[in-house]
């Protein structure tokens, strides 16, 4: 989890078994050739529970009722998260189309609440043949979807190569992008986004907790405890200048917060350091 | 003399710190001549950029056409990522028969 916190994403290779993703490509082949027609295959409608998405039989229900897929969910969103949306993304081998760098739906609010987009790659994709393009640690920024398209490389960023079955959990704030597919093999991608429908507090097995949480006192500066979450949250990802790193970290850590209960996580002591100044005024009015 | 043709190239870096001579963490090529003109120079690694930092690439002819404004953080924003900060803007002109 405090890598998903730090990244932005999780990357789970052939989790989905090979029986399943055969069966899909057909079923979501159909969905993208009929959802938007009069008749024909139809998404769920948006604000739909998860249990009732594709009822069985349907590989996409399937694929959503895996015991290995429905942990990794409701660790993130919870046992009970709504159907948003989803969308099949085919390029056909020798596709050509660039879409530019972009973050899903809006520009995002304060909070720390977030949706999780799988993105479930049924066949394999070889290195460069039309995989998803991100920037890993790209999550916790607050931008306009269109800004992003003056980005065509940025340092770190990464392509989707996988094999069959694997599934990417992106933060619904990572920034990333369709990429051309030179090779010969068709690409095909199914794309779910949920949101959770209660806290997203310790929803996720959090047995070692108590042993890797740090104290408010954990800083780069001072000492460190080894094997800590602010470990994790010490990830500086190349793109990022100085101040972009501290500012993620204490994004990180008000993420961090929200998602354990701890309303006094730090990592390297940004908050906290504000927090007790901030104190002080408020005893003298 | 012949007749020649003037076509922009655009280079945008991003970098990592506000000075020119910073580490370039990404960039952007926009080319008026449509490959008739040079090309970026190849990166020394997959995924590196075509220059280390904004000052290498004026050694290679690159000119500047701007570069970031310093704007204070709004009140509230002050901890808040957005888009990348330190953008320069470069041009080579490049003349064509």
């Amino acid at each position: 989890m405090a890598e998903f916190v730090a990244n932005g994403f999780l990357r789970f290779d052939a989790i989905v078994p090979d029986d399943v993703n055969e069966r899909a490509v057909d079923e979501i082949a159909r969905l993208n050739d009929e959802r938007l027609l009069p008749d024909g295959m139809k998404p769920p409608h948006t604000l739909t529970p998860l249990d009732e998405c594709y009822p069985l039989p349907s590989a996409i229900g399937e694929y959503l009722r895996l015991p290995q897929i429905r942990g990794i969910i409701t660790s993130l969103v919870g046992s009970d998260p709504t159907f948003d949306h989803d969308w099949v993304h085919h390029i056909p081998a020798g596709g050509s189309y660039v879409q530019p760098l972009h973050v899903d739906a809006t520009t995002d609010s304060p909070d720390p609440t977030f949706d999780i987009q799988l993105f479930w790659y049924p066949r394999s994709v070889e290195p460069g043949a039309g995989g998803t393009r991100f920037v890993p640690g790209s999550h916790l920024t607050r931008v306009r979807s269109s800004g992003l398209a003056r980005y065509q490389h940025i340092v770190g960023e990464q392509q989707v190569s996988c094999p069959a079955g694997s599934v990417f959990v992106f933060h619904h704030g990572l920034w990333h992008a369709g990429q051309p597919n030179p090779g010969g093999a068709e690409r095909w991608l199914y794309k779910i986004r949920f949101n959770p429908t209660e806290a997203q507090v310790r929803r996720w097995d959090t047995s070692d907790l108590d042993d890797v949480q740090n104290p408010p006192s954990d800083h780069i500066f001072a000492r460190m405890q080894p094997g800590s979450v602010a470990e994790v949250f010490r990830t500086w990802h190349p793109w990022m200048g100085v101040t972009d790193y501290r500012n993620d970290q204490m994004q990180r850590a008000l993420l961090w917060r929200y998602l354990t209960g701890d309303d006094e996580f730090d990592v390297d002591y940004y908050l906290t350091r504000l927090e007790g100044r901030a104190g002080l005024v408020a005893g003298r009015a | 003399m012949p007749d020649v043709t003037l076509r922009q190239q655009v280079l945008y870096l991003w970098l990592e710190g506000a000075s020119i001579d910073e580490k370039v963490v990404g960039w952007a090529f926009h080319d008026g001549t449509d490959g008739a003109g040079p090309d970026l120079p190849a990166p020394d690694e997959p995924g590196a950029p075509p220059y280390r930092s904004g000052l290498r690439a004026l050694r290679d002819g690159w000119m500047l056409l701007q570069s970031a404004q310093l704007v204070p953080p709004a009140p509230g924003q002050e901890h808040v990522n957005s888009y990348l900060e330190y953008e320069f803007v470069l041009e080579r002109r490049v003349e064509l028969p």
